[in-house]
This record gives structure tokens, sequence and C-alpha cells, in this order.
């Protein structure tokens, strides 16, 4: 079965996190699928100035131009080899490859990796004003309300007022914040947290950071000895590293994967910001060209604006209106 | 910044330097580099239609003039559409008011907060001003601490009255900076999406009842394609005076600054180049385009410069620089200057031909600084004025009285010689531009 039977079949289910897509994508959703309906009604056969057009509305989509590129390819091909020529057919083909390029014949695993013999601990890196701290929050209240005992730990020791923004969070949804002086060394809270964590069996511990461009070889040095401590208290830890990108980012999402991925293993991707006229399709490069997975995806402001990365359900979202 | 849309940039001109003419034929491929240059750099998909088929006519339209090769002919054109995208002239600030009141307005986490304190530093150093910063973003937690704490860290006051309405917050703060004599009024508001509704809504009261005389869009330079609609968005709420792009001293490359101009006639203001409170600069589009084409931004370092370097120091070291005595002293006065100015790396940038000599990829660690100020303390003054004399035992002496190795010390006497050498080429003009 192809992928465009499945998503027939997702829209014909009912699923309460479905609608959250639904509704968080419903923005970036109208701008993409209008401009790929309104392709498909103005041209009656598949030509070169429909790939163009096409190429067009997927480069605006910020899916990356080499992935755009060889998405284009492939699909020329590919309709020249099984002489398709009819938009409405080519529709499929587009949903297929696309989704392809995603999945690549991988098994997709978007869970937390809980460790079993001591505190999960999870790292949160970007570059700066993607959201850290905000995804932290709505990701300790998701695991306070899957019943864990879950501790913040304010590693953002530099930019003015990140603490005590952490800390209002804690307050909010109830769960302990680690924190430690402004400008002090972030290394020093994240050793005092994970000791106690230790000590009193906290079950999931999030740790913001200070946002970083990734071009900056001190402050990328200084991830390199916050993953040292962490994994000096913790064996095996962090369980996750989750880099976290705004879905407005362009190309430069690419060399954000790239970079932090040199320096810490970044397990996944908190994509924020999808609520807004944003495709985030740059997730599809970073996918394909660096082969980091989204694990969650912000689509709001609220507390609980928060999913499980789910590609069927993200394509979905983007090509609700043609199927 | 740009860089990498300079390498490519480059990579397309040097295909073209092969060639004796410019026809359709062989522009075609540097076209095609060009094109894919601005869509990585998230240029918007149609402003690099029109640039590259703009650049083709011209190209092609070009009469052949004997005195200048094709790959000049093609820089020109490439300079010119440029210029043209960005908009040629640069557009200043509005300063003129008593109070002047300014709205900063922008998607959450572009970067409003820092770049307030910025603005608030730069009001006061060029044009003398006194600022007031005002907390109108009720809605981010601690987002009134952080505008507090950059207030306190420049010394410049901040009006706040908690999570009140905003319209209150500024009618109130007016009335605070006319009795404390302050004639700045710039404005903080919480971070929004262009299509959430209620939120433009508060913004189009502030302005309905205030009419600030600069309301500014705050973006965030790594935006892709989505940014049209983001400006287009609160332009089409809030008659934008003007964009601020920040965190340009990132990798990014910067596309937006090409689009934004031209698809919106909205004029970019200023760019943020550091997270320091002093990395904001104006925006100047034909400096801009130098950098662009690796040609080097010479003006903004030397602004750069002027704005943190005693002068008196500075007027002694080009004087030994002419005369050739140059020595470690002044190599540590000028270590400690740079430091004063933020990062070598983003002052290396902006030399010409910064790309050719290889300094365009040096990451230098800040702490490498002080271990060459270290080194240089270790060392007799005699040594630091004629470091000639720096021999094995001397050196042994300072690797130990510096806590470096040898090596360490070898290296930096060799950095020394290095600048020594460019200064020379500096000084009789052999250092020459890239193109």
């Amino acid at each position: 079965m192809g992928f465009f039977d499945k998503l027939k079949n997702i829209v014909n289910k009912e699923d309460k996190s479905k609608e959250k897509y639904d509704k968080g994508l419903e923005k970036t959703r109208k701008e993409f699928s209008d401009k790929l309906n309104s392709l498909n009604k103005k041209y009656k056969k598949v030509n070169s100035e429909y790939f163009e057009e096409l190429e067009e509305i997927l480069i605006m989509a910020d899916i990356g131009v080499n992935t755009v590129m060889s998405f284009m390819d492939r699909l020329v091909t590919r309709a020249k080899n099984e002489k398709i020529d009819d938009p409405e057919m080519l529709k499929e083909l587009i949903v297929d490859e696309l989704f392809i390029i995603y999945v690549n014949d991988e098994i997709l695993v978007n869970k937390i990796n809980y460790n079993e013999n001591g505190p999960t601990v999870i790292l949160f890196v970007g570059v700066n004003g993607v959201g850290k701290t905000t995804s932290i929050a709505k990701l300790a209240k998701r695991e306070k309300d899957l019943g864990k005992k879950v501790m913040l730990v304010a590693g953002d020791t530099f930019r003015a007022g990140a603490i005590e923004q952490l800390n209002l969070w804690g307050e909010k949804i109830g769960v302990k914040v680690v924190k430690g002086e402004e400008n002090s060394d972030p290394s020093s809270v994240i050793y005092k947290a994970l000791q106690e964590a230790n000590e009193e069996s906290y079950d999931v511990v999030l740790i913001d950071t200070a946002g970083r461009l990734q071009n900056k070889v001190n402050l990328m040095k200084e991830l390199e000895k916050i993953n040292k401590v962490i994994g000096n208290l913790v064996p095996n830890a962090p369980s996750d590293t989750l880099l976290v990108i705004d879905a407005t980012t362009g190309q430069n999402g690419i060399s954000q994967a790239k970079k932090f991925k040199e320096i810490t293993n970044i397990t996944g991707i908190v994509l924020t910001k999808l609520d807004g006229t944003a495709k985030g399709g740059i997730v599809l490069a970073i996918k394909e060209e660096v082969n980091i997975p989204v694990k969650y995806i912000g689509l709001g402001e609220k507390m609980d604006d928060i999913q499980v990365f789910d590609i069927e359900k993200y394509i979905y979202g983007l090509f609700k209106e043609m199927v | 910044m740009f860089e990498n849309l300079s390498d490519r940039l480059e990579s397309a001109m040097h295909k073209i330097k092969g060639y004796a003419t410019i026809t359709e034929d062989n522009i075609s491929d540097v076209l095609r580099e060009v094109r894919l240059a601005l869509l990585e750099a998230d240029v918007n998909y149609k402003v690099v239609k029109e640039f590259t088929n703009n650049v083709k006519e011209k190209a092609l339209g070009e009469e052949v003039r004997k005195s200048l090769k094709p790959s000049e002919v093609f820089l020109k054109i490439l300079k010119d559409e440029l210029l043209s995208l960005l908009g040629t002239d640069k557009v200043s600030i509005e300063t003129s008011k008593n109070p002047t009141i300014l709205m900063l307005i922008g998607l959450q986490g572009s970067g409003k907060t820092t770049t307030i304190g910025k603005l608030g530093n730069f009001l006061r150093k060029k044009y003398n001003k006194k600022p007031l910063f005002v907390a109108c973003d009720v809605y981010r937690p601690a987002a009134i601490d952080q505008l507090k704490t950059i207030g306190k860290s420049l010394n410049i006051p901040v009006y706040e009255e908690g999570l009140k309405n905003p319209n209150d917050i500024v009618r109130n703060s007016i009335d605070y900076a006319k009795e404390n004599n302050l004639d700045y009024i710039l404005i903080d508001t919480a971070g929004r999406l262009h299509i959430d509704e209620n939120l433009m809504n508060e913004l189009e009261s502030l302005k309905n009842e205030f009419n600030p005389h600069e309301i500014l869009l705050v973006l965030d330079s790594m935006i892709g394609q989505d940014a049209i609609n983001v400006i287009e968005g609160f332009n089409e709420k809030l008659p934008l005076t003007g964009t601020i792009l920040t965190k340009l001293d990132g990798d990014t490359r910067g596309g937006v600054a090409l689009s934004a101009r031209h698809l919106t006639n909205v004029p970019i203001k200023f760019i943020g180049t550091s997270e320091k409170l002093d990395g904001l600069e104006e925006f100047d589009p034909k400096r801009m385009v130098d950098r662009i084409l690796g040609m080097g931004d010479i003006l903004s370092l030397v602004e750069k410069v002027e704005s943190v370097i005693d002068e008196d120091e500075v007027e002694n070291t080009y004087k030994k620089m002419k005369n050739g005595k140059f020595d470690l002293e002044d190599f540590l006065v000028q270590f400690k200057q740079i430091k004063k100015m933020g990062s070598i790396e983003s002052l290396l940038k902006l030399l010409p031909g910064a790309k050719k000599m290889g300094l365009n990829n040096i990451n230098i660690d800040p702490k490498d600084i002080a271990r060459i100020e270290a080194m240089i303390l270790s060392m007799t003054t005699e040594e630091r004025r004629n470091p000639a004399i720096i021999k094995a035992n001397r050196k042994i002496r300072i690797a130990k009285g510096s806590g470096r190795t040898v090596q360490d010390v070898n290296k930096l006497l060799t950095q020394f010689e290095q600048s020594k050498k460019m200064m020379k080429m500096f000084n009789n003009g052999s250092f020459k531009l890239p193109f």
C-alpha cells in the first residue's frame, strides 16, 4: 500500500491527536495545499512548467534546496517511467516521495529512551530564541501527568532572566527546579542537580541550556563539558539530547543540526512554533542530510500544545485537503 | 555573516573568468550557481527568479567593452542588482522628537528584548539620547526580569508595572519619561504570531493611542521562506518603519536581507552582530553588498574600532607600525583592544581578502587571548621590545612562568612575526583587493 492510501485511512480515522495536528497546522497547510491544488487545476498535463512551479512550492516550504532538487529529479524520472502526465495522479507520487525522504525504510522510534537504572536525563540544546525553555516546561508537564517525578535544571545561566523564566514554569507545573547564580558555570548547576536527582530518585531530569549559535567555538566547548559532567554522574546519560529548532528556520537548520551533532549525540529534534504560517519543511532536509528525526513538535502556546511527532500525521496535516 | 553566500557567488564568478565573452550558453551555467547560492541563503524564491532574470538580461545586453573582462562586467552587474534589492541608501532612525517613541515587535524568540538593550546603548552613544525602556511583554514568564537585568547592566532606567495592560503601562511611562527628563522611549512588546488576532489587536491599540515614531520589526536572520508572510502579516496591521535583523553573527546566509526590502519596501535599519550589548550596527546597503561579494567592509571595521579603542594608543601603535618598530608590547595592547571589540572572527571577516588569506575559517577561543597575555607578561621588558633575543633558555623560562609549553611560546612568536609581515604589506601597498 502506498503512503497516499495510508493517508486516506488517517483522514477517515477518529483520533484526538490528529485534531491537534489538524488545528495546529491549519495555517501552515492552507498556503501549501492551496498552492498545490491550484497548480493541479492550472495544468491539465504535467510538463516542465508544472515541475518548475512545484519546485517553487516545495522551496517556499523550506524543504531544503538540495533535498528539493534531488526530489524533483526522482519525481521527474518516476513520472516518465510510470508514464504519468495527469497532475491528479502525480499528486500521489509527490506525497509518496516526500514520505520516502523522511522514512527512508527505517523504523522510527519517537519514544523517550527511559533509563531503567536511574534518572532519565534529557538535555535541551539549540540556538537562541527557538523556545528551549518553553518546550522543557511543556514536556515536564507531560511527564508529570504520566506520573513521573520530574526535575528541571536551569542550565541557562547566561541569558538575563532565563533562570527566573524556568523557575516560574516550575512553580506553575509544580515540579522541582534546581538553579544556580546568573553567570555561574552551567556545569556546576547541573552537577548539583544530578547529585540530588540520584539521591532523591527522580525519574526524569530535563536540563535547559543557554542558546548558542553553532559557530561559536567556546560555547560549543561548554556544551562538551556539560555532556561530560552528565555522563560522570549518571552512566549512559543523557538518555536523549534534543535539538530545539524553530519552524520558521530556513536552510540554516541544516547547519544547526550538523554542528550540534558534531559536539553532542543529538537523538532528536523538537520543532517549535508550527502554529504559525511556517511549514517547518527543513526537518525533511535535516532527516535526509543529517539523519536526525523529529521527536516532538510545538503547536501552540498552551502547556499541552506539545505532541509526539508523527510523520504520517504531519504530512496528513499538510495535504489533508488534497486527499 | 554571508560567508557562505559569498563563497557560492565567488565560485560562480570563478567560472566566468575563463570566458572571453558572455553568451547565452555560457551564462546559464553561472546563473544556475547564482540561483542555488541565493536559494540556499533563503532568499525568497520569487526574488531569486527576478534577480537571475535581470542579471541575465543585463549581462547579455551589455556591450562588450574592450577594456573590461566578462568577469568584471558580471561582477558589476551583480553588485548593481544586489544593491537595488537592498535599497540604495541607508535609512536612519528617528531621533528628533522629544520624546521619541519607538516600539519593537516580532515573533517569539527573534531577539526583541536583547535588541532593545542594544538600541538604548546605541542611541545613548551615538545621539546622546537619554533612553527609557518600557516593559510591555506581559506574557512570557520573566521577560520583565530580563529587561530589568539588561537595563541595570547598561544603567538605563526601566519602566514596568508588572502584568498590567500595555496601553496603561505606556501611558504612564511617557509621564515618567517627562518627569525624569528622558527623551527616547523604547517599548518592548511580547513575541507573537502575525496571525494571532488578539495579540495583533493589542499592538494596534498601542499604535492608535501613541503613534510611535518608529515601529521596528525584529527578524531572526535564520528565518526561511516564511519571512515574507511574517513581514507582510505585521506590516498589514501596523505600518512598519523598518526591520532589524538579528543573530547575523551565526553562520546564517541571511538571505532575508535580500528579500525583505525588495518585497515589502520596508527598509532594514539595523543588524545584530553579537550577543554583547554593543553588537548592533546600522544597516548600510552599499557596505552589505561589498560584504556579500567578499570585498570586505573596511568602513564597518573602522567604525567598530573607533567605538571602543583608545585613540592615543592607536596613534602610538600606528606610528610604530609605520616605522617597523612594532613590538610584543604593542601586540599585547592590540590583543586587549580587539578583545574589547568582541569576537576576532567577526572582525577578520570584515577585512577585504580575508578569505583568500584563509582568515575566514579561523576560530579563536577567547581563552587563547588570555594565554597569549600570560606569555607576554612573563617576558622581560627587553624581550618584549626586542623579541629577536628570545632563544631557547628564555623560551623555557617564559613557558614556565606562564604555565605554557615552549611550543606555545614558539607559536606566539610566529604569530607575532606574521602580523608584522602583514603590517608591512599594508604599508607598502602590496595588499590587494580580491577583485
